[in-house]
């Protein structure tokens, strides 16, 4: 198994302007060598302008893309040495599943025996030896989005970018295979950048994951970082799920559902506010005195999630086991509280 | 209704070519190989075959013009507009453009003989196969882009992007690519365009008054004839004759086309 | 950017080969022969000229009949095939893109017998040949309304309609027609433009129609004939212009 050392990538202080729109507004980057990167976001929010601009397939208008401590910035696509898997559809439909991976090779002028050989190394390494000599038509999405990493492989590139590989399979092929491609690219070393939409996705496989909105980057850190201290309301509501309830803070405290929990960087420092609580983070116990009610239990397989209404009237979900959450019924009058944790407050929020 | 006005006529047709006073008889479909009747198919399959070629080039090219502008440009949408009028609807009217352009009293003609002396009308060659050559062209390039422009539109981003990035330039891009993609819609189109131009009739009807140099005008002479009785049998075998040819074209047109287009759907 | 040079010129190039023969008419139309100068006379014509005019009026009476008599017969035909007997779908497909294959000037040949009768039914008006128009413009019509009908859930609508109490026509003319509305109207205006430059067919039968009379009168009266032949080509550009700024604004409604 022959592997490509990773090369560090650096995206500096990249903008993209279309008229009077801001696709990009000023995003950093650094990529170390071998490391895994996903970006999320929601649509429009960047993501696949900030993979584009380093694929050369769309020019910054400001900013400065360096790889392996090269300036690209103004080096063409196709001299880029970057493979690139793209959403659907990308696969050259005259071609077999063989001779679609050699077409890198075969553009640099690789010889006939080499290139079929590479080939049939890298299409065994994504499973699909069997496949090599079907068309894009006879295979199905799954099978075609890996003959597309194969593919981009091939050419032993020193980065590999991902747009939004998995967003047009079915639910169960796109756990699979993204687990598939990090595998992959453990085995082999290279740089990656996955775009992504879908949280779930860019926290699974990420060594680190870039949340970006309106064009900017607001917060680029492991995954379990991501999940546990997001850096801005923003990473807090897009990743995750969340509970909105009042609180109050002062010195470095929030007081929230009962509980006295200390406040993350980022949360207002005095007053009132709503913090974001995870619904895993919520408690609820049966007390024929408390002040909030079941509104309905949701049964999910191995969790459940209890919808509570407070007395002010607000409703705050809780995650629970499912043998927890056996316990309780609509109209039951229960007590919430708070587990323990660092909390995110924001200014106050209408709901 | 298709049966009464279509099937019927085209079954006269077949069956009037090879039936002669109520018995079956080739002697009809012989006259096929009379001098007259085989220099009248050579110079319509020459007709056809250069008007094809030429459209298709020279239609391929504008279809990428076209392509290359943003999808909802007035530019786009007024020629394609444009094309759709010349193509289809246009026969007679085409050949009077043509008159009023280059005849005799043509305006490119005043124009020419005014300012560098020459007489392009001269020998009269717009009423000949050269004229035709030149007014069929003149729609035998827009029915190409009609054709064509689809083929050109399904040709996907990804494609030239995927390319791009593994390391191809553009001349390797349309080399490896685009070029086999487009290939068999490419051929598909030259051969309706063949057809469409070996069964076209308003324009040169309209161009040629005297003379029948191609079967079409060979089988207006036949039925127009006042000069010979039963002479409608031998229309009747043009006809045949016509069938036939366009018959094998566009079978082998559907062939192509059924085999590739979805590749480019 | 050498690209957009040489682009730059090849529409240039297209642009004189296509426009220049439509400027020369315009020019030939209007010019007068005797005196030099320009003269509207020609275009006059067009509404003086008595067989001219007739056959105007002819030529676009043919275009609304066969239009109509394609719509009544095609679009319910084709609801209920797709409604119905979806397997009866390949046959009429089949019969509606035959006339694409079958020459006119074969189908002329052959229609003398068939003429016989249909004038001893329907008499020796230019009108009769709508029944051959139709069949002409079937492929182009039962492409257009095949697309529009497969973009909108046929089944869906009208068992939508019929649940709420609607009849069959009701059905069709209250509910599917106003959605298929483009392919009807880009079936329509096809049609009309094919019809008023058909030539072949009304030509060998011996009707007068507008492109006959152009013809006719090219021998005569250059100028004349030009003019209508301009008139012609503007007058199914601007159909077809007005058809597809109509489908694109539909498309995003």
């Amino acid at each position: 198994m022959s592997t490509t050392g990773g090369v560090a990538v650096e995206l500096t202080d990249l903008t993209r302007t279309y008229g009077s729109v801001k696709a990009l507004d000023g995003l950093n980057l650094k990529m170390e060598p071998g490391e895994f990167i996903a970006l999320l976001g929601p649509s429009g929010c960047g993501k696949t302008t900030a993979l584009r601009i380093l694929a050369g397939l769309d020019k910054a208008t400001s900013g400065t893309v360096t790889v392996d401590g090269r300036d690209l910035t103004s080096v063409p696509a196709s001299k880029r040495d970057m493979g690139m898997v793209f959403q659907a559809y990308s696969l050259f439909p005259h071609l077999t599943a063989s001779e679609n991976v050699q077409f890198g090779l075969k553009m640099r002028g690789s010889a006939k025996g080499e290139r079929a050989a590479r080939a049939a190394e890298m299409l065994d390494l994504v499973g699909l030896s069997e496949h090599a000599h079907k068309y894009a038509s006879e295979m199905s999405g799954g099978q075609q989005q890996r003959v597309a990493l194969a593919r981009a492989l091939a050419i032993r590139p020193r980065v590999l970018l991902l747009d939004e590989p998995l967003s047009a399979l079915d639910a169960k092929v796109r756990t699979q295979l993204r687990d598939e491609i990090r595998r992959v690219q453990l085995e082999v070393g290279t740089t990656t950048l996955f775009v992504t939409h879908d949280q779930e996705e860019a926290l699974a496989v990420a060594d680190r994951v870039g949340v970006m909105s309106k064009g900017r980057l607001e917060q680029l850190a492991p995954p379990a970082e991501v999940y546990a201290n997001p850096a801005t309301p923003f990473v807090a509501e897009f990743v995750g799920l969340n509970n909105q309830v009042p609180a109050t803070v002062s010195g470095g405290r929030a007081s929230v559902l009962g509980s006295e929990l200390p406040t993350l960087t980022g949360s207002i420092t005095s007053g009132s506010g709503t913090a974001m609580v995870r619904p895993e983070s919520v408690t609820v116990t049966a007390d024929e005195s408390g002040a909030a009610t079941v509104r309905s239990v949701a049964f999910l397989g191995p969790i459940s999630r209890v919808y509570v209404e407070l007395s002010d009237g607000a409703v705050v979900h809780a995650q629970l086991s499912s043998s927890q959450a056996r316990e309780f019924s609509p109209g039951q009058r229960v007590a919430v509280g708070v587990q323990p944790t660092d909390v995110l407050v924001v200014p106050v929020r209408a709901e | 209704m298709v049966g009464i006005f279509l099937i019927v006529p085209t079954v006269t047709v077949i069956t009037s070519a090879v039936i002669e006073d109520g018995r079956f008889s080739l002697a009809r479909l012989s006259a096929l190989f009379s001098e007259t009747a085989l220099t009248a198919l050579g110079r319509s399959v020459f007709l056809s075959g250069s008007t094809a070629l030429l459209g298709a080039v020279f239609g391929a090219l504008l279809a990428w013009l076209i392509v290359s502008r943003p999808a909802s440009s007035m530019i786009r949408r007024g020629v394609i507009s444009l094309c759709s009028v010349l193509a289809q609807f246009g026969g007679v009217a085409l050949a009077f453009a043509f008159l009023a352009t280059i005849g005799l009293n043509g305006v490119l003609t005043l124009w020419v003989q005014e300012h560098l002396g020459w007489n392009l009308a001269g020998s009269g060659w717009l009423y000949g196969l050269p004229g035709l050559v030149l007014v069929y062209t003149y729609f035998q390039i827009p029915l190409m882009v009609i054709v064509f422009l689809p083929a050109l539109e399904g040709l996907r981003d990804q494609w030239r992007e995927a390319a791009v990035s593994l390391g191809a330039s553009t001349w390797q891009y349309w080399r490896e690519v685009a070029v086999p993609l487009l290939t068999p819609a490419f051929l598909g189109a030259v051969l309706l365009l063949f057809a469409n131009a070996f069964a076209a009739y308003a324009t040169a009807a309209a161009l040629v008054s005297q003379g029948s140099p191609i079967v079409p005008l060979l089988i207006r002479a036949a039925l127009t004839s006042e000069v010979v009785l039963g002479q409608s049998g031998f229309a009747y075998a043009l006809a045949l004759e016509m069938i036939v040819v366009v018959a094998l074209v566009m079978g082998a047109y559907s062939l192509l086309v059924r085999r590739t287009s979805r590749w480019l759907r | 950017m050498s690209t957009r040079v040489v682009k730059g010129a090849l529409w240039v190039a297209f642009g004189l080969f296509f426009l220049f023969p439509l400027y020369a008419m315009a020019d030939f139309s209007t010019r007068n022969l005797l005196q030099g100068g320009r003269t509207m006379t020609a275009w006059a014509n067009l509404v003086t000229d008595d067989a001219l005019y007739q056959s105007i009026v002819t030529s676009l009476l043919l275009a609304v009949l066969t239009v109509v008599v394609m719509l009544i017969l095609l679009v319910p035909t084709m609801i209920w095939v797709r409604l119905r007997t979806p397997w009866a779908k390949g046959i009429v497909e089949f019969l509606c893109l035959l006339p694409l294959t079958i020459p006119a000037l074969v189908v002329v040949v052959g229609l003398k017998n068939v003429y016989l009768w249909v004038t001893y039914f329907f008499g020796e008006s230019a009108l009769t040949l709508t029944f051959v128009y139709v069949v002409v413009v079937l492929p182009f019509s039962y492409r257009s309304i095949d697309a529009a009908l497969s973009a909108i859930d046929l089944g869906t609508l009208s068992e939508a309609a019929r649940s709420l109490g609607a009849g069959w026509t009701t059905t069709i003319a209250r509910v599917v027609v106003p959605n298929i509305w483009s392919g009807v109207l880009s079936a329509a205006f096809i049609s009309v433009a094919v019809v008023l430059g058909e030539y072949t067919i009304a030509s060998l039968s011996g009707y007068q129609t507008l492109p006959i009379q152009i013809v006719a009168l090219g021998k005569t009266d250059g100028p004349t004939s030009v003019a209508a032949s301009l008139a012609t080509l503007l007058f199914g550009f601007v159909l077809l212009l007005a058809l597809s700024l109509v489908t694109r604004r539909r498309r995003h409604a």
